[in-house]
Formats: C-alpha cells, sequence, structure tokens
C-alpha cells in the first residue's frame, strides 16, 4: 500500500515536471563588439557610442546556448531580459532569432550593477523563474557584481563563474572554474548562474538562420518600466591604458644587455 | 590560409540607415561566412572544386532566394536584405556568391515571376532549401553579349518540345539538377524551358582550367533531341526581355557583392599595412601606401551608397534596367581596382594564397565579365542618355 502511493505520488512528480517546464531567464546585456575602438566624450566621463557594433556579451551569450540545449532537450522554456534603452533591443532580438521564446526589456539606462539586480530581481518575481543564468561578468564595464547581488536580493542559490551545468529535476550540477582546477557542486532550483565559456564551447555558440529571423519578427518583446533603485555608484572619470611603449629587441646572444636593461631601466629584476 | 579578422568599413555610418532586420540578417550572413567559408574557401579554390558540404548553410543564412515569398520557401525579405547577403558572402568568395545569385536570380526568380502555380509549388520550396540546385542557360559558344542571336531552339510536338542546341559558361551546370534554358521556337520568339537532369539526350560537362572563380563549377548545358514536357515552358513571359529580367536581378546583386570583395581586400591591405615595416616604419605611413588605402575606403563609400539608393529604388519597383547597370558596371569596376591595388600593397606576401587578395582579383575578371561585361553596361548607360543604342 504504502509503496503504490509512493509510485502514484513519484509518477505524479515526473508527469508535473513534463507538464510545467522548467522556465528559464537568460539575463543579456548589450556590449560594444570586440574590436570597437574605445573613446570617451564629455570630459572622460560617457562612453562614446558613434560608429560602435553592439552585441550580446560574450558570457551571457555562452549562458543562452546552453539554455537553448535545455530547450531542445528538455523542453525548458527560455526567457531573455536586458536591462537597457531601445538601442539593446536588437540585441535581445537576434537572441529570440537564436531561438528564445520571448524577450524583456526594462527601459533604463542600466547605471551601475545594484540599480541593475534591482530590475533582474523584479522581473524574475514576476516571472517565477527557477533558473536564472547572468554572465559572470560584463566585458563592458566588467563588474562582475550583478549574478551574485541578484541571487542574494531573491534568495535564491548562486554559483559564480560556472563551466557547466547539469539539471535533473530541482537538482543541479554545476562546476566552477578555481585556481589551477575546477570545482563540481551540487545545489538546487531556484538557481542563478553566472556563467562563462565551458558552459558550452565556442563552436557551439550559433548563428541565427533565416528561419529564425523570420520566427523572431513575431515573438513578443516586451517592454517594462523600471522600478524605483537607487543608483549606488556613479562614474567619475575612465582613463584609457597608456599606448604601448617601443619595443627594445636584444640579439639572443646579448644576455648581458637583457639583465642590464631589466636590470637598470626597467627595474623588475 | 590567414584567420579572417575581417572588419567591415563603415565611413559613412551607413549602418545607421539600416533596419535592424536588415543588421541582424547582414551579421548572419558576416558570421557564417566567417565560421563556414573562410577557413575552407582558399583549398578549394586551389583544386578548382565546388564546396558542396556549404550547400545548408547557404539555404540556412537566407541566400536561396530571401525576397521570394514565405508560402515559396522564401524568407520574404526585401531588396536591400538580398544585397547585404550577397555582400557577405562575395566578402568570402565571389566564386560562392556566384552559385548562390545564380539560385536565387537566374532560377528562383524566373520561376516565380514567369513560372505557373504549379512549377512554383514544384520547384521554389526544393531550391529554397538547397536540395535542389539549379542554374541558368543563356549564352552560348557563338552568342555571349549577343543573346539574342541565340541558335537553341525548340519544336512543338505535339505532346512535348523538344530541345535542340548548346550552352556554353554556365554556373552550377556541373551539379545542377535543374536548369532554366532559354531558346527559340519555331518562329524565332525566346521562351524559357525547365530542363531537368536525367532528361534523355541532356548533357552537362565541366569547363575546366578557370583562372577565375575556381570555387564555383562552370560548365556546358547540351541539348539533343531533349524531349521536355510542356508543363515545364515558363508561360508568364517571353522574348527577350524574359531573361533580361532575370539578369536585372542577378546585376542587382553583383553590384552589392562586389563590395563585399573590396571590402576585404581594402581591410587586408590596412591591417597589412599597419603591420609591415620597411625602412624603420610601418609601411602605412608612407604616402603613397596612404594614397592607396584613402582612395580605396573613398571608392567603397561611394558604391556603397550607390548600391544602397539602387536598393531603395528595387525596393519601390522602380530600379531601372540602366540604372542597375550602371551600378554592377561602378561597382565591379571599383573591385577590381581596389583588388589589384591592394595585391600590391602585400607585396610578395600578395601573391599567395596565405591572403585572399589576389583570389579575389582574379575572381573579379568573371564578375566584369559576366551578366554584361564592362563594355556592355556602358553602352547600356550610353543608349540610356542619349536614345541612339550603340550596340550594332
Ligand atoms: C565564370 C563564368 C560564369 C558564367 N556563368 C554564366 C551563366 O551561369 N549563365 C550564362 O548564361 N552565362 C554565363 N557566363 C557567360 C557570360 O555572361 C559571357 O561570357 C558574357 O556575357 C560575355 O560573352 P562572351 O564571353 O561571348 O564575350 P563576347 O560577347 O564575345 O565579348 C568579347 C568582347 O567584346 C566586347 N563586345 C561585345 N560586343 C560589343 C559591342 N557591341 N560593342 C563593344 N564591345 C563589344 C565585350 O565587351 C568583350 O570585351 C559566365 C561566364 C563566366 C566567365
Amino acid at each position: 500500500m504504502h509503496n503504490k502511493f509512493r509510485r502514484i505520488a513519484l509518477s505524479l512528480w515526473s508527469f508535473n515536471q513534463s507538464f510545467y517546464p522548467m522556465k528559464i531567464l537568460v539575463c543579456i546585456s548589450n556590449v560594444p563588439d570586440t574590436t570597437s575602438k574605445i573613446n570617451f566624450t564629455d570630459g572622460d566621463t560617457q562612453f562614446d557610442k558613434n560608429g560602435v557594433q553592439y552585441v550580446i556579451n560574450p558570457n551571457d551569450e555562452f549562458g543562452l546556448t546552453r539554455a537553448m540545449w535545455f530547450k531542445e532537450k528538455q523542453g525548458a522554456t527560455v526567457h531573455v531580459v536586458s536591462v537597457g534603452e531601445a538601442d539593446a533591443e536588437p540585441t535581445l532580438r537576434k537572441a529570440l532569432a537564436i531561438g528564445a521564446d520571448e524577450a524583456i526589456r526594462v527601459n533604463a539606462h542600466p547605471s551601475d550593477g545594484f540599480f541593475v539586480a534591482r530590475q533582474l530581481a523584479e522581473v524574475v518575481q514576476k516571472g517565477e523563474y527557477s533558473l536564472v543564468i547572468a554572465g559572470r561578468e560584463s566585458i563592458d564595464y566588467n563588474g562582475g557584481m550583478v549574478p551574485g547581488m541578484l541571487a542574494h536580493l531573491l534568495g535564491m542559490n548562486f554559483v559564480n563563474t560556472c563551466i557547466s551545468l547539469e539539471i535533473d529535476g530541482n537538482n543541479a550540477t554545476a562546476e566552477r572554474e578555481i585556481d589551477g582546477g575546477k570545482e563540481t557542486l551540487s545545489t538546487s532550483l531556484p538557481l542563478v548562474i553566472g556563467g562563462q565559456k565551458g558552459l558550452v564551447e565556442e563552436s557551439d555558440l550559433r548563428i541565427p538562420n533565416m528561419r529564425g529571423i523570420m520566427m523572431a519578427r513575431k515573438k513578443a518583446l516586451h517592454l517594462v518600466e523600471p522600478v524605483e533603485a537607487p543608483q549606488r555608484t556613479q562614474d567619475q572619470k575612465f582613463e584609457k591604458p597608456a599606448p604601448k611603449g617601443a619595443v627594445k629587441l636584444v640579439d639572443a646572444n646579448n644576455l648581458d644587455q637583457l639583465i642590464d636593461l631589466l636590470h637598470n631601466e626597467a627595474k623588475v629584476i | 590560409m590567414k584567420a579572417d579578422l575581417f572588419e567591415a568599413p563603415d565611413y559613412y555610418l551607413l549602418d545607421d540607415l539600416l533596419s535592424e532586420e536588415h543588421k541582424l540578417v547582414r551579421d548572419a550572413a558576416r558570421a557564417w561566412v566567417k565560421r563556414d567559408i573562410s577557413p575552407i574557401i582558399e583549398e578549394y579554390a586551389q583544386k578548382a572544386e565546388f564546396p558542396t558540404q556549404i550547400i545548408k548553410g547557404l539555404a540556412e543564412i537566407g541566400a536561396f532566394g530571401p525576397y521570394i515569398p514565405e508560402e515559396y520557401g522564401g524568407a520574404g525579405l526585401d531588396q536591400i536584405s538580398y544585397g547585404l547577403i550577397m555582400q557577405e558572402i562575395e566578402r568570402g568568395d565571389s566564386g560562392v556568391r556566384s552559385t548562390a545569385s545564380v539560385q536565387s536570380s537566374l532560377v528562383m526568380y524566373p520561376i516565380f515571376a514567369y513560372g505557373t502555380e504549379e512549377q512554383r509549388q514544384k520547384y521554389l520550396p526544393k531550391l529554397a532549401s538547397g536540395e535542389w540546385m539549379g542554374c541558368f542557360g543563356l549564352t552560348e559558344p557563338n552568342h555571349g553579349s549577343n543573346p539574342g542571336g541565340m541558335e537553341t531552339k525548340f519544336q512543338d510536338k505535339g505532346d512535348h518540345f523538344l530541345l535542340n542546341g548548346a550552352k556554353l559558361w554556365i554556373s552550377n551546370s556541373p551539379f545542377a539538377d535543374v536548369a532554366v534554358v532559354w531558346a527559340k521556337n519555331e518562329e524565332g520568339r525566346i521562351h524559357g524551358l525547365i530542363v531537368e537532369r536525367g532528361m534523355e539526350g541532356f548533357t552537362t560537362p565541366e569547363t575546366h582550367n578557370k583562372w577565375s572563380l575556381r570555387a564555383s563549377a562552370t560548365g556546358e548545358l547540351i541539348f539533343d533531341n531533349v524531349k521536355v514536357p510542356k508543363e515545364n515552358l515558363l508561360p508568364g513571359k517571353n522574348g527577350l526581355g524574359a531573361p533580361l529580367g532575370c539578369l536585372d536581378s542577378a546585376r542587382y546583386g553583383i553590384a552589392w557583392g562586389a563590395i563585399g570583395a573590396a571590402m576585404d581586400c581594402y581591410d587586408t591591405a590596412l591591417r597589412y599595412a599597419l603591420e609591415r615595416e620597411q625602412f624603420g616604419k610601418p609601411i602605412a605611413g608612407f604616402q603613397l601606401q596612404q594614397k592607396k588605402l584613402a582612395e580605396m575606403i573613398t571608392e567603397i563609400t561611394k558604391a556603397q551608397l550607390l548600391a544602397f539608393r539602387l536598393g531603395q529604388l528595387k525596393n519601390e519597383g522602380r530600379a531601372s534596367t540602366a540604372q542597375i547597370s550602371m551600378a554592377k558596371r561602378n561597382n565591379v569596376d571599383m573591385a577590381i581596382k581596389i583588388a589589384r591595388e591592394a595585391r600590391q600593397m602585400l607585396g610578395g606576401m600578395g601573391i599567395t594564397g596565405d591572403y585572399s587578395i589576389m583570389r579575389h582579383m582574379m575572381n573579379l575578371e568573371s564578375v566584369i565579365t559576366y551578366e554584361g561585361t564592362h563594355d556592355i553596361h556602358l553602352l547600356i548607360t550610353g543608349a540610356d542618355i542619349t536614345g541612339i543604342p550603340a550596340f550594332k
């Protein structure tokens, strides 16, 4: 009797799993292409967007591609979100063309990490997502704060610098990159991931095909207004790294000269 | 072949004129070329072989009939998207772009524009997906610039047509499943017929030893008493205007494609000139090299504007044959000159297959010849502005 009950409960549970597929939210930041020329205006306080091409933040693209795998293999639903102004929409549309089901844009300038995390927390709560995949950091300002803050605001489990993720029911197995090695963790949903390369490899990244682009036309891109949230940091000034100095070539036979230069001129030994 | 580090020049911020979807389509094609064409194309050009494995990818990025409506398997995109796709493919290789142009503008377009509903249903979806490949037979051994003089002919035999003749210089012919063939009926009127591989008396020998478009297959179409079913005639349009209508579409794509080849040559030469040092400084610092680079980017920018405006006119159904001729002629000429100058900027390195420039340069010799030679397009402009055709 007891056994039978457990069997029914189990089958109800798996029924539930297939009936309510995992809802994934992939957080996407809209960043300048890595080949862009970086300049600042307004006394080095504003990034100069002129002529700059924007792309899906690479860490987020690894996450999106992993999310597509969960969609195709485990029937998950994948939504993407970006906190940004209208110029973030092409990036969201690309994510839809790659295969995300719906997109959300929180209509605000992503002024600092806390502000963005607060907006994302609102979206996660409203949408009842059980897995949130963000990137370890975005490659524009490299703050690296959003996923951690987001997990805290939501009270969800958190795995950062994640290089592998498997989900089985409510259980998750994740691998993290640690100095000189890997760490394997088990945890459970609801979960926030700070992802990076390794979640999938570069060769797994997808180029939107024409069918995807056509379908993306008809997919929903929801516009939501931001909630009140303080901006806790203000940019004062940006500085570019000093241009590379001239290179001195030392003949392989002149080791003494090399040591002399390193010692007396570069003062590193 | 060196890693593909291509960065597209956009000196006049023309991206601002493109829609979100144009850029999505273009960037997808660009990424695909980087991933699937650049790493293999040099090898296939060297061994003079068409890389058949790319057909599926070409179909996926929408290179086959992007402006054909969705109900026939196309993508229902506008003409600027079509142009951008051609630009990106030719940035990789003019031969691959030729395959896509022929399939889209010379095979799918006439079936869509002049074909019956049954013909559209039968051929277009399979051509859009790349399951079938097509070719276009207009040029003959004795009639190139003057296709109106063609000798290929068909007779009405009651329940079928009997086709006889030969076509030369036909892109995709060696592997094509279907051929759109232009031939004269008994009254000397030009009609389009769809000929399928496997019809008795129809053969497609390959043309070897090309020094250009080596990664594209070119061949003949030989019709020796081929029985063509009557339902394979394209009924919508006849006379020389029918094939010329297809050429308008293909030439439009070439006007964009040539920009791609030019951008690749310019980008390669610029990068090389900044890295290569002679006499103690980068060669990009010498005035002679700057003159070349400055003229290249000026000409590319002008060509981009020409193509973009032509795209707008084409979207509105207002682009004339003569306007298309001007853009094809100008942009291919611009590209071939840039290829020659860029080749010199790389010195000896420009001679090897490590860099794409010499391949582009050789490819463009075909591009400046086919779809109307450089001379013929000038005569089209001349006839248009004076009202006096000077062809004969
Ligand atoms: C690689 C390749 C692929 C091709 N693919 C196709 C294809 O898929 N389908 C197809 O039908 N054709 C195709 N062609 C054929 C191409 O369109 C012809 O080669 C082109 O139209 C020129 O014809 P022709 O070679 O007979 O040269 P000709 O017409 O003999 O011209 C020779 C020279 O005379 C000049 N000339 C001719 N007439 C005049 C005139 N009235 N006034 C002044 N100068 C003149 C020309 O400009 C040229 O310089 C292809 C050609 C090549 C090289």
